[in-house]
């Protein structure tokens, strides 16, 4: 096999300019993010783990959390992944219509589900400062609620960005990390579902 | 204009006329808007390193007020409430404001100059993580100075920390503090790790990465993993103090050893963090001095890795004492001693390299070659202590000061001062004065030796550490009285140092590109570098471009004067992780004033978190949003959007481009 330092001299090759479709270095630094935020939610999963493991009898503070809303409300945020996944490939297929649509439907599925969970709290029979399982609660959701908050912030800018004609098939970086970045609020918040909504079916810490 | 989508690269040979196009490019523009501006890792990188060394004076002075008032029994220079300020804002400034930044700055001023390429791969990060740093050193030093400096060591303990047994606002600024630096440390690894992986020079594969690559890139990967823990943690600990939540209060179901857990869970990976990259300076600066290629340069790479995994998985060392369930001491115990593995098989390279090679003594050999020696001491001291029962012996003692600052002084400050004496040249043009080196590096070993070698008695002795007095009579006078003169002898080599650099800035021999006749690639550029690092893009072909002919490896040739010229725009070269194939043309962005708009938001939302002032975090709030929307908007410069729109009709293209 020839060096590569020979080739890169001798015979260079066509390179792209700049950000091509996903491959540019912006995404591997929404990948860091990710990975990072990503810890981030391991670690104050771990914090729920490590006090409910060492409580008493009676540390969860609902013994069957009610699923009527979370669970829809759930399938609503992955749905929404969809959604945003259709406004992405509207872009690769150069239709603006459909990546409009995409971005606006996951924005508004993300809303809805932002406001389902302002209900939820509303609807607990304890506060911030209840004990521990509470504080533990409602910082936990508030930490996901937050990012999913700035997911609905760069959805809009995505809409917005579209709809200004930014973008093609090959030019769309942003529209790449914007949707990982919707995924991810997604999928973290299903660890988040786990932890707080079945595992006390499961026994944990009750 | 119509932008090609894709290039082939013109190669061609260095000249004037092309070296003249790249500076009109490459330059920060003068006065003010520049200084705020700019993303040259250079000038980013020497901010560092003179902020951190700022930071280590200050951190260096409230010791040596400590060694006074401990230099002999009953004394009363400080109140006990002083002294708790004091060795808990010590400990915060070196550890969190010295150590790592100072690696950051040698780390961001070399890598792209050790990759072969022009800037970080995310030059706007960089810039961001400089200004969140130096804002939040000025946060916390602004409580220290009030009197609300952290006041219970700087791994501050709950329920100490908590706000019945602590209720003025030191906990806040420090929490709060720490949370920002975060900030700055996530996003300086992300731009390091990014950078590694994706900005070398054509050729250079991962195993011809200079050593001190590895090592930072290693520390970076494991900070981007640890540091949420931490800031989590003290988030956690804000809520308790002003929101009533019960993390850590165990009147409540909570969990005091909640705090300890996620604070060792980042602070024991973050100790190798401060330590690995400084391990990598020497690896690289010690065989210059050789003169031959380092012994075991794959062992090292892999120590350095291997290190850092097991890391991960020692964190519970710190919590010895706590009464955890004998089953996790052991498994704790096991994984701390297995470490010294990697650590001796590194410890032997540098060994083997002394010894195969013809060591020409300079200051900088000086300080990487009894880095070593400070290393095994500060490691056995570790290794002992990883020992369950004679750690619940010396933990709390003096013993445990002493350890840690063999470690922290001997493998941080050692090498970054030998880094100095090393790299000095390029980045001024001058060499530092070698006469002067010497009483400063001498005047350092022994003061510092004299200063925590008797250390260990005096914890053997039973002497607790973060006392502000002791009585007489517990034979403990004579070792703290050694202990004050060697901090201040200590002391005098740091200034010689200070001195040393003063002088040489003005008065230094000049250095020239090359003055070490050392290998690798930031001396084949002129010291100091041009904006543009490197005029053409220079090819590799083994580790060391620089030696190839003296090695005489058959048919490497690496390639410094010709290259890709990349002259079109502010441009580098993307290459593949793993081989160094060119992949991509990267455009580079250029000096931009929201990573400094964005620092200020940032900040100005803490403070107002500080005194719980809402509007203040939101007009906050909102420079921060509006900082970012302007980073992020797509540019056409930048291809982030198409040149034109891509609709036939009517449509217009934003203001902004």
């Amino acid at each position: 096999m020839a060096e590569v330092a020979e080739i890169a001299l001798a015979a260079p090759r066509e390179l792209p300019v700049g950000p091509i479709g996903r491959h540019g270095i912006g995404y591997w630094g929404v990948g860091t993010l990710v990975a990072s935020e990503g810890v981030l939610f391991g670690y104050l999963l771990f914090a729920y783990y490590y006090t409910g493991a060492a409580a008493q009898h009676g540390w969860v503070l609902e013994q069957h959390p009610a699923l009527k809303l979370a669970l829809p409300d759930t399938i609503l945020l992955l749905l929404s992944s969809v959604v945003a996944w259709i406004g992405e490939r509207g872009i690769l297929d150069r239709n603006t219509a459909r990546a409009l649509l995409g971005f606006g439907g996951a924005f508004v599925m993300g809303a809805v589900f932002v406001a389902i969970q302002f209900d939820e709290w509303a609807g607990k029979p304890f506060g911030l400062g209840t004990s521990s399982y509470s504080s533990l609660y409602f910082v936990t959701t508030g930490f996901h609620m937050a990012h999913v908050i700035i997911g609905l912030g760069v959805l809009a800018a995505l809409f917005l960005w579209t709809a200004l004609d930014y973008f093609s098939p090959r030019r769309q970086l942003a529209i790449s990390a914007g949707v990982i970045y919707w995924h991810f609020v997604d999928v973290v918040w299903l660890f988040v579902f786990f932890t707080y909504y079945i595992t006390p079916y499961l026994g944990f810490g009750t | 204009m119509k932008a090609l989508a894709y290039r082939t690269p013109t190669v061609g040979p260095d000249s004037v006329p092309h070296r003249e196009g790249l500076l009109s490019l490459w330059e920060t523009a003068p006065g003010l808007k520049g200084f705020f501006a700019t993303v040259d890792h250079k000038e980013i990188g020497l901010r560092y390193i003179v902020t951190a060394f700022i930071f280590l004076l200050l951190g260096g002075l409230e010791a040596l007020v400590m060694r006074l008032q401990l230099a002999g029994p009953n004394r009363a220079l400080l109140t006990p409430d002083q002294y708790n300020q004091l060795f808990s804002t010590h400990g915060m400034t070196m550890i969190f404001l010295y150590a790592s930044p100072i690696l950051s700055g040698f780390s961001n001023y070399l890598w792209p100059l050790l990759l072969g390429s022009r800037d970080m791969a995310l030059p706007r990060v960089n810039a961001l993580s400089y200004w969140i740093y130096l804002a939040a050193g000025i946060f916390m030093y602004v409580g220290f100075l009030g009197g609300n400096g952290p006041n219970d060591g700087w791994f501050n303990y709950v329920p100490y920390a908590l706000k019945d047994y602590n209720p003025g606002m030191n906990q806040d600024f420090y929490a709060l503090g720490m949370i920002l630096l975060g900030i700055s440390t996530t996003v300086g690894a992300a731009n390091f790790i990014v950078t590694a992986l994706r900005t070398k020079a054509p050729g250079m594969s991962i195993n011809r990465m200079p050593l001190m690559i590895w090592g930072t890139l290693t520390a970076n990967v494991a900070n981007l993993l640890v540091i949420p823990a931490v800031s989590l943690d003290f988030f956690l600990l804000w809520m308790d103090r002003q929101f009533g939540t019960h993390f850590f209060d165990p009147g409540n179901a909570g969990q005091p050893l909640l705090w300890q857990h996620l604070f060792w869970i980042f602070g024991h990976p973050w100790v190798y963090a401060i330590v690995l990259p400084a391990m990598g300076m020497v690896s690289d600066g010690l065989p210059v001095f050789c003169r031959r290629p380092v012994v075991g340069y794959s062992l090292l790479a892999l120590s350095t890795v291997a290190t850092m995994i097991l890391g991960f998985g020692v964190w519970v060392h710190h919590m010895f004492a706590t009464g955890l369930p004998g089953m996790g001491l052991a498994f704790f115990s096991g994984a701390s001693l297995v470490i010294v593995i990697p650590s001796a098989v590194a410890v032997f390279c540098w060994l083997a390299t002394l010894l195969l090679g013809r060591p020409v003594v300079t200051t900088a050999f000086l300080y990487f070659s009894s880095m070593i020696i400070l290393f095994v001491i500060g490691g056995v001291s570790g290794f002992m202590t990883a020992s369950v029962p004679l750690d619940w012996q010396l933990t709390d003692t003096y013993f445990v000061v002493a350890h840690l600052h063999y470690v922290l002084i001997g493998i941080n400050v050692f090498p970054v001062l030998g880094a100095v004496y090393f790299w000095f040249p390029k980045m001024t043009g001058r060499l530092l004065d070698e006469r002067l080196g010497r009483w400063n590096f001498w005047l350092t070993f022994i003061g510092f030796n004299l200063a925590f070698l008797p250390m260990h008695l005096t914890g053997l002795w039973g002497m607790p550490r973060r006392v502000y007095t002791y009585a007489d009579g517990m034979g403990w006078d004579t070792l703290n009285m050694i202990t004050t003169v060697g901090s201040f002898v200590l002391a005098l080599g740091i200034l010689l140092f200070l001195v040393n650099v003063v002088k040489s800035l003005k008065a230094g021999a000049l250095a020239g590109a090359n003055p070490w006749d050392a290998p690798t690639l930031e001396w084949a550029v002129p010291s100091p570098p041009p904006p543009y690092n490197f005029s053409v893009i220079p090819t590799v072909a083994s580790r060391h471009p620089l030696w190839e002919a003296r090695l005489g490896e058959e048919g490497v040739h690496s390639s410094i004067d010709r290259g890709m010229l990349l002259d079109d725009g502010k441009e580098m070269i993307a290459t593949t992780p793993l081989d160094g194939v060119p992949d991509m043309i990267m455009e580079m962005p250029e000096d931009s004033l929201a990573p400094l708009c964005l620092a200020v938001g940032t900040t100005v939302i803490f403070v107002g978190l500080l005194i719980k002032m809402w509007d203040i975090s939101a007009v906050g709030g909102v420079i921060t949003i509006a900082a970012i929307v302007a980073w992020l908007w797509p540019r056409r410069e930048l291809r982030e959007r198409e040149p034109e729109p891509q609709r036939p009709a009517g449509e217009k293209g934003a203001v902004h481009g």
